[in-house]
């Protein structure tokens, strides 16, 4: 790692940029893992002489970076765990975690899993094949997950003679498709993971391509929209209520902010008892702060005390959640033991909250190779994605996962095996 | 609560009795010393003799005499390969056994912490952080530690490709020679199985460098 550029940089937050990364097998994945890693320097001289060691015991005549995410693939031969796998590393400008989910049968799954923490995807397409099925799979998960950048590199184009024309048409077959989606920012880079071409230095062998390399597009793409800073939500984790003397009538709420911006002296709704009041103080370990924005985790004090403090989250009177016992979703089934049925009871989380919840109905599944939706359907197996409709037993305050991902996000557990079985986004 | 194996650093424990006076917290000591008395477990013998596995037994044992519903662990994902998929919040059973292939998926922030009677969870809030990003909140939060985090001279010897310091625990076996090194640690756990780094370290920023260069050993594996 380049020390002098690293240390310079200690004294501020740096910030963290969290990506997932997709393509069938052997498009290359692995290779480009270790190339951001063996070109940022985050990979050690002892490790790198390892490695270039066994590949010239194989006779390669290149460094194999992808035995430097070797761990994962024996794992895979061996059927052990097909996972999400997290990996870090570091430049002068950011932190990355990367979320690597390798396997197959619970690709689906894993992808969902890793989508759900991620500001951007990179999706992997192999020059030779252009866009697969499995492209189209890919990226209908990010953009169900709301994974606001998608970047899609084009790779082994060495093996294509460095072509814009190829390029071009792979973009194009790309944007074709993805226009069916919903993907806010879309970049497209042409790039070779075994010889490094535009993913930490520029390509000099393909002269026409204008954009950036794949690090600098990581390094500078603009993250900080990804939360919702408009509708206030405060879903409160705790009531703090001292029993002593002197703290007699404190009653703080607690909680990590979800969206929008909570002050003191701002006019809160607490839910769902529409009781209003005034934030009196917004505090924090390090004592009180001016205003409050996600991912602070804050206590937020009122100038009254409320009736009940049952299930609360705290909003604004004008900018109000969804209220309700019936939530429409597209769900992800992830166990393997069960499918989910018509009339089946689940544990829903959802923010800081449990509920119960029946299926209602199971309106249609989507075939994620093709985007096919497929109605009349009895069940959704693991891996599968489909639009359903529950009912919970207490009412819930959501958003539509579009608006706010985490006031938009749930999951369902089994009330017996307590596994989680799915992954909700509210539509 | 902490599980005591016995085999401390002198250091560790003024530290810890400090620390819970100036919190004025209760503090719980679960002791492999103890489980020994009672029978439990049977002290490894020979010249790498360590309670390391065993404090298992004596963790298990406290957290179900207490009922506690989780430990709480500062282990991280970069610390080796086989912990890259450790989930923050980690089931364990009614016999404290860890299924790997049949963890729960965690998405978002919705951690699932339903479990039965008699099952726990070992929960790791630091799961993503690096190293260096623990260093670097040390550094921020201005927080107090023990001395031997940093660089100081010590005895020690050199035993399968760590440096161990040289206590009343460990016995030098033929071949091995004791040296004098200026040595600081990156973890501190047993004694018998802490390995110290050579290092020049004095102060955070130096141990902050020393981190970032990934000069502090050579087998610093990032993320792999
Ligand atoms: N020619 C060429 N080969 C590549 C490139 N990237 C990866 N490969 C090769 O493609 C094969 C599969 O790569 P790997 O990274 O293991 O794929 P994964 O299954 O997606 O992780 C390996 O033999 C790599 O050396 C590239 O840019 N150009």
């Amino acid at each position: 790692m380049n020390q002098a550029a690293v240390t310079s940089n200690l004294d501020s937050e740096m910030e963290l940029l969290r990506f997932t990364t997709a393509g069938s097998v052997d498009d290359g994945k692995s290779t480009l893992i270790g190339r951001l890693m063996y070109d940022t320097k985050t990979i050690f001289e002892d490790q790198l002489e390892a490695v270039e060691r066994v590949s010239r015991n194989r006779g390669d005549g290149h460094v194999d970076l992808a035995l430097l995410t070797d761990g994962l693939r024996a794992e895979r031969e061996q059927g052990i765990t097909i996972d999400v796998a997290y990996r870090y590393f570091a430049t002068p400008k950011r932190k990355f975690i990367i979320a690597d989910t390798p396997g197959h049968i619970q690709y689906t799954r894993n992808m969902v899993t890793g989508a759900s923490t991620a500001n951007l995807a990179i999706i992997l397409v192999d020059a030779r094949k252009g866009v697969v099925e499995q492209t189209c799979r890919h990226s209908f998960i990010a953009s169900l997950l709301r994974i606001q950048h998608v970047v899609v590199c084009v790779n082994k184009m060495d093996l294509v003679e460095w072509s814009q024309e190829v390029f071009d048409r792979i973009v194009k077959d790309y944007k074709d498709f993805a226009s069916r989606l919903d993907i806010p920012q879309m970049t497209f880079i042409p790039i070779s993971a075994l010889l490094g071409d535009n993913v930490v230095e520029k390509s000099t062998n393909m002269p026409w391509y204008q954009g950036s390399t794949l690090l600098y597009n990581l390094e500078s793409v603009y993250i900080g929209s990804d939360a919702n800073h408009v509708d206030a939500r405060f879903p409160v984790q705790w009531v703090i209520r001292p029993h002593s003397q002197e703290w007699h009538d404190f009653r703080g709420y607690s909680g990590r902010v979800a969206g929008g911006v909570f002050k003191p002296g701002d006019e809160v709704v607490a839910l769902p008892s529409g009781f209003e009041a005034k934030i009196k103080t917004v505090q924090t370990a390090d004592g009180q702060v001016e205003e409050a924005f996600h991912p602070m985790s804050v206590t937020i004090t009122l100038d009254r005390e409320l009736i009940s403090a049952v299930a609360i989250c705290l909003v604004k009177a004008r900018n109000q959640p969804h209220v309700s016992q019936e939530v429409d979703c597209m769900l992800c089934w992830f166990s393997e033991k069960k499918p989910l049925t018509q009339g089946a009871k689940y544990i829903v989380r959802h923010t800081t909250r449990e509920v119960k919840a029946v299926v209602r109905e199971l309106q249609y599944k989507v075939d994620v190779n093709t985007l096919h939706k497929e109605e009349g359907v009895s069940e959704l197996k693991l891996n599968e994605i489909g639009r359903v409709h529950l009912r919970v037993s207490a009412p819930l305050f959501y958003d539509s996962y579009r608006r706010n991902r985490i006031t938009g996000s749930l999951i369902l557990v089994d009330p017996f095996t307590n596994e989680t079985v799915a992954a909700g986004m509210i539509r | 609560m902490h599980v005591d194996t016995g085999h401390n650093f002198e250091e560790t424990i003024e530290f810890r009795d400090r620390y819970v006076r100036d919190l004025d917290a209760r503090l719980v000591v679960a002791s492999v010393q103890e489980s020994i008395h009672k029978g439990r477990v049977v002290e490894e013998k020979g010249p790498n003799a360590s309670r390391n596995a065993l404090q298992t037994v004596t963790l298990l044992d406290a957290i179900e005499e207490h009922g506690f519903d989780a430990a709480i662990g500062g282990a991280r994902r970069d610390e080796e390969k086989a912990r890259a998929k450790e989930r923050f919040f980690s089931h364990r059973d009614d016999f404290g056994q860890w299924d790997p292939k049949n963890q729960r998926p965690e998405l978002w922030n919705l951690f699932n912490g339903r479990m039965n009677p008699g099952e726990h969870f070992r929960v790791f809030p630091l799961s993503n952080w690096t190293e260096m990003d623990v260093w670097m909140y040390i550094q921020r939060e201005k927080i107090v530690l023990p001395e031997i985090y940093f660089s100081h001279e010590r005895e020690v010897i050199r035993r399968a490709g760590t440096l161990l310091a040289l206590t009343d625990f460990i016995t030098v076996q033929e071949g091995e020679a004791v040296e004098r090194l200026r040595v600081r640690f990156r973890t501190i756990g047993d004694a018998t199985c802490t390995g110290a780094v050579e290092s020049e370290a004095w102060t955070l920023e130096e141990v902050i460098a020393e981190v970032a260069a990934g000069a502090a050993d050579g087998t610093w594996n990032p993320g792999g």
